[in-house]
């Protein structure tokens, strides 16, 4: 028996998995996925947002700015990749400029700090490559950038260091209301060669007192089998470029587009590992697995971007993607024990800011917990992480010494990321440790680069069936049907 | 008569090829650069071969595949035998280039050989 | 820090035929640096015949080919380094590299060819939209899991883009029990070479449809479908031509790129039009003491090519590293126009290159019948007719240094594509 099941290992149910690992409880994740960070969590913006966007008020606001507060002594605690590089909304020269006079209004309302409106003669020092037609702009120097997928696994690992459980591959298919609290009947999901041959998962029940829902678009489901109070997640499409590093200082700060009637627009951002990252598109879709890009999607971001930033060097895409944001119709984050389901607590809604907001959410959400469960603090939460050892981060002498140490130091399997089979082991071997490629990938960058995991695919596979061990047609991109071998030569 | 377009093999040129043909015999060739043109538009609508390329499992090696290949030509319409042939092959290591890994494969008389060192 | 005369980045067919030139031209001091765990770089992986037809005069397969060339190096004793990666390159020619046994170490070298090769266009950087499901392989990717690991990626294959890896990896799919359903390209004309379609595609009855491209990729978690469509000149999509495949896999062969990152770290000039350095008659890039061959210079269809560009760096390379340069020669610019894309060199110095100097280009189109003219200023000096060309194969011009000699005010030469 559970005192709290956490449904969804997003950022969401990640930190709020940590906070509540701060508390005397007995708590699990469940998520549908192989990994952590699978959802929403991977595909976004990779903002920290500043804060000044949301009404004055909303929750939106209200966790955003509280959560960008906590990323400074989060990042050095949790070892997150973070930075304060600061955003602009850039107005340009046909837009109302009383629109950049209305977010800052908005920002201060919202309490966000040190705000303020710059001409284009003073933005053009900062930022070569705003348009031409960029006239002024509002700044907000608390806007950041972060590693989301470092952010999301920070949170999980520790949460999983003091002694919450993860069931991944792990589906929830229903939710039964029960003396005690709720019986989830979980589906334990096959991975690779199992489920290419259409194997069905196992099916099994977890019991818990309380449930926590941070199940992103799909959090309507959830709460619609235990409560009236029904809840309808729209699933919004963002669409993304991401380019090479060599055009990762094309911008220093994340430039943001005023909103005007042709849209909300797109930011052009570098991200904290370096490269530049165009997006988001914002269609509404009605698959809620519909994460593929689109020709339509991928034009307009190469149409729209030049409104605010010129000469974005497109020729230097490595990928696109899509992510899928959890888009309520009342617009402001759902957070509270549904009326109708005690001990059913939703995180519902969470899409942008989302992320920014997540560890403000993680705090509010356990507090709310632990004060239904009568939680006592738990005196052995351990706050600190590490993340995975960055050795270019090391002087010569001290990579050397390591490499003396551990070899696999010396060994580079991404060449372009140059990442070493020291940090691939290390992600493997740490707590929730990689199982797929795209595992290794996010934890380690190895793939991420501009050859997107043509030369370290099959080097990366063998650390993967040698170190875990697990079979190679188990080995998959991402968990489920996405084996990447099929069987032996002249044997299909 | 008929005519058949072939595309020249012999170099990277790719000469494009018209043979003419009657009653089974190659009257013309004509679009070759070359004599290695004629000879291989003769042969290839007449007794066309290749040879085939492959891979067997090894044992104890530095890598778990050695490459091999036909020492010759063999008949096109064998490629598959020679392949199914190979399917069943496990070699133990070490394999140097030239080791016979399967003589007279499918009936050809043309044996197949290791094209690595494992 | 350790001292080397002739450090070689790349022990690939381009760094062996280098190495061993330049031992035998004189240099004693030599390190290859490899970052795989053994010499011949792709070859290794090319098991396929037709490589060496130039060199050997018979037809090897690519390790066979390889296997040549390092016995070479071994029989010379020219040192080597394996699973070695080089990290670094600075502009005063310290090449930092790193491994399992010596740790990340600097070798100052008096001179440097760089011979990196190349590596696949990936599907990000084509923009393919659709999904991004597991079984999308670059065709090299799926070759290195097939020839050397014995792992079939997928069962049912669409192929996008007809360059030679692509084509080879179609043949070598089918003859081990996958389903090759089309090979489509974007242009009007394939990439790959003659025989390749031939053997690979026509062979199996594999269709090739030229002016086509993926437009949408299915499936979540693995490749479910595939849709290509037919593309106009603008090499847009048309409506209405979409053709979709069930497939479980998609091997993209679109295309190679130069892998510089290591000479823009030396402060490398590159050519926008080959991602490769640009280069003089001996191969030497704007740094002094560097020089660079084979794939990372420019990509060439055959490997025969590579290793007698490579033996031309490594001569020239023991020649500077023996005589220094003079750098008062005069240089003269080559121009491509007319069709002709680059020239590799781009700069010729008359006064200093050898009785005859190759130079390498590629054409932009499909061209049939038509001329190389070559002109000194406006003079023409040699027009030579070529029944075909096209974009997948190469094309030389020899120069002539006693014809060079007669043109000592010379400005610049031109090479360009002529029709009748």
């Amino acid at each position: 028996m559970y005192d709290v099941a956490i449904i969804g290992a997003g950022v969401v149910g990640s930190a709020i998995a940590r906070e509540l690992a701060k508390y005397q409880v007995n708590a699990c994740v469940i998520e549908r996925d192989e990994d952590v960070c699978c959802g929403t969590s991977k595909a976004n913006s990779a903002i920290i947002h500043a804060g000044f966007d949301a009404t004055p008020g909303t929750l939106k606001a209200k966790l955003n700015v509280k959560g960008n507060a906590m990323m400074d002594e989060l990042s050095k605690e949790l070892d997150i990749p973070f930075k304060r590089n600061g955003s602009l909304v850039v107005c340009t020269k046909d837009q109302d400029p009383s629109g950049l006079e209305k977010l800052l209004e908005k920002g201060k309302a919202n309490g966000v700090p040190d705000l303020k409106i710059l001409q284009r003669d003073e933005l053009i020092k900062m930022e070569p490559n705003l348009a031409e037609d960029v006239t002024c702009a509002l700044l907000a120097p608390t806007g950041g950038i972060v590693c989301p997928f470092h952010m999301t696994m920070a949170f999980a690992e520790n949460a999983y260091t003091n002694g919450v459980e993860f069931f991944l591959n792990t589906e929830v298919k229903s939710i039964e209301k029960a003396p005690y609290g709720y019986t989830i009947t979980v589906s334990k999901n096959p991975v690779g060669a199992d489920a290419l041959k259409g194997k069905s998962g196992d099916l099994s029940t977890i019991e818990t007192k309380t449930i926590v829902n941070a199940a992103g678009v799909y959090a309507d489901v959830f709460n619609n089998m235990v409560s009236n109070e029904k809840i309808n997640i729209v699933a919004r499409k963002g669409e993304y470029m991401l380019l090479d590093k060599t055009a990762g200082n094309h911008v220093s700060h994340t430039i943001f587009q005023l909103p005007s009637k042709m849209g909300k627009g797109v930011l052009v951002t570098p991200t904290v590992h370096g490269n530049l990252l165009v997006g988001p598109t914002a269609i509404d879709v009605d698959n809620k697995e519909a994460v593929n890009t689109t020709a339509d999607g991928l034009d307009s971001l190469s149409a729209t971007c030049s409104i605010s930033v010129k000469n974005v060097p497109l020729r230097q895409v490595i990928t696109s993607f899509a992510g899928l944001r959890a888009h309520e119709a009342k617009d402001d984050f759902i957070i509270r024990e549904a009326s109708d389901a005690e001990g059913f607590f939703n995180a519902a809604g969470i899409e942008s800011p989302g992320l920014s907001s997540a560890p403000a959410i993680g705090v509010m959400v356990a507090e709310m917990v632990a004060a239904k469960l009568n939680l006592d603090k738990n005196p052995n939460f351990i706050g600190t992480r590490k993340g995975i050892l960055n050795p270019n981060t090391l002087t010569m002498e001290e990579r050397n010494q390591l490499i003396k140490e551990q070899p696999a130091y010396g060994n580079i399997i991404c060449r372009c990321e140059m990442i070493t089979e020291g940090e691939i082991l290390d992600a493997i071997h740490r707590p929730l440790g990689a199982r797929s490629l795209d595992g290794v990938k996010r934890r380690t960058r190895a793939g991420m680069g501009r050859c997107q995991a043509g030369f370290c695919s099959p080097r990366t596979m063998e650390i993967l069936e040698r170190e875990v061990p697990m079979s190679m047609y188990d080995i998959t991109k991402n968990g489920g049907k996405s084996a990447f071998v099929v069987g032996l030569n002249k044997e299909i | 008569m008929e005519t058949k377009d072939l595309t020249c093999i012999g170099c990277p040129l790719g000469c494009s090829l018209v043979v003419t043909m009657e009653n089974n015999e190659v009257t013309s060739v004509t679009g070759n650069t070359c004599p290695r043109g004629d000879a291989y538009a003769r042969k290839e609508v007449t007794n066309p071969t290749r040879i085939v390329t492959s891979t067997v499992r090894v044992n104890g090696g530095s890598l778990p595949m050695v490459s091999c290949k036909t020492k010759e030509d063999i008949p096109k319409g064998k490629i598959f035998e020679v392949t199914e042939a190979l399917k069943s092959i496990t070699l133990e290591a070490p394999v140097h280039i030239g080791d016979v890994v399967l003589s007279n494969v499918a009936g050809t008389g043309v044996d197949v050989i290791a094209t690595k060192n494992v | 820090m350790k001292n080397y005369d002739l450090v070689i980045v790349g022990g690939g067919p381009a760094g062996l035929a280098a190495a061993v030139s330049a031992r035998d031209n004189g240099i004693e001091s030599i390190l290859i640096i490899e970052r795989d765990k053994e010499l011949g770089g792709i070859l290794n992986q090319c098991i396929h015949n037709g490589f060496g037809l130039h060199t050997f005069k018979e037809e090897l397969t690519g390790p066979e080919y390889a296997s040549r060339f390092a016995k070479q190096v071994f029989e010379r004793n020219i040192e080597y380094k394996l699973n070695t990666m080089v990290m670094d390159i600075s502009g005063d020619k310290v090449v930092t590299a790193m491994n399992r046994e010596d740790g990340m170490f600097e070798i100052q070298a008096k001179a440097i060819i760089l011979a990196m090769g190349c590596r696949e266009r990936s599907r990000g950087a084509l923009n393919i939209p659709g999904y991004r499901p597991a079984g999308i392989y670059s065709a090299g990717t799926a070759q290195r899991l097939v020839n050397m690991e014995g792992y079939m990626p997928g069962k049912k294959v669409v192929i996008l883009g007809s360059g030679d890896i692509g084509l080879i990896m179609a043949r070598r799919m089918t003859l081990e029990g996958a389903k090759v359903q089309v090979v489509a390209e974007l242009m009007p004309y394939s990439g790959g070479l003659k025989r390749n379609i031939v053997q690979c595609l026509d062979d199996f009855g594999i269709p090739l449809k030229l002016s086509h491209t993926v437009i949408d990729i299915e499936g979540k978690e693995r490749v479910e479908a595939v849709t290509i469509a037919e593309v106009g000149p603008d090499r847009k999509p048309i409506p209405g031509s979409e053709i979709r495949y069930e497939c479980d896999t998609l091997l993209l062969s679109c295309g190679l790129l130069p892998e510089n990152e290591l000479s823009r770290s030396a402060g490398v000039e590159l050519s926008p039009i080959t991602s490769g350095p640009i280069v003089n008659d001996s191969l030497e890039t704007n740094v002094d003491g560097v020089f660079a061959c084979g794939n990372v210079l420019h990509v060439h269809d055959l490997v025969d090519y590579v290793s007698q560009e490579a033996a031309v760096a490594g001569k020239n390379a023991a020649k500077y590293i023996k005589e220094g340069k003079d750098s008062s020669a005069k240089a003269v610019e080559i121009f491509p126009e007319g069709g002709v894309r680059y020239t590799v060199p781009k700069y010729v110095r008359p006064t200093e290159i050898e009785d005859k100097l190759t130079v390498r280009f590629r054409v932009g189109a499909v061209y049939k019948n038509c001329y190389i003219a070559t002109y000194y200023d406006d003079t023409l000096i040699n027009k030579r007719k070529r029944p075909v060309m096209a974009p997948g194969e190469m094309e030389q011009v020899i120069l002539d240094k006693s014809k060079l000699a007669e043109f000592p005010d010379l400005n610049k030469i031109t090479i360009r594509i002529e029709e009748a």
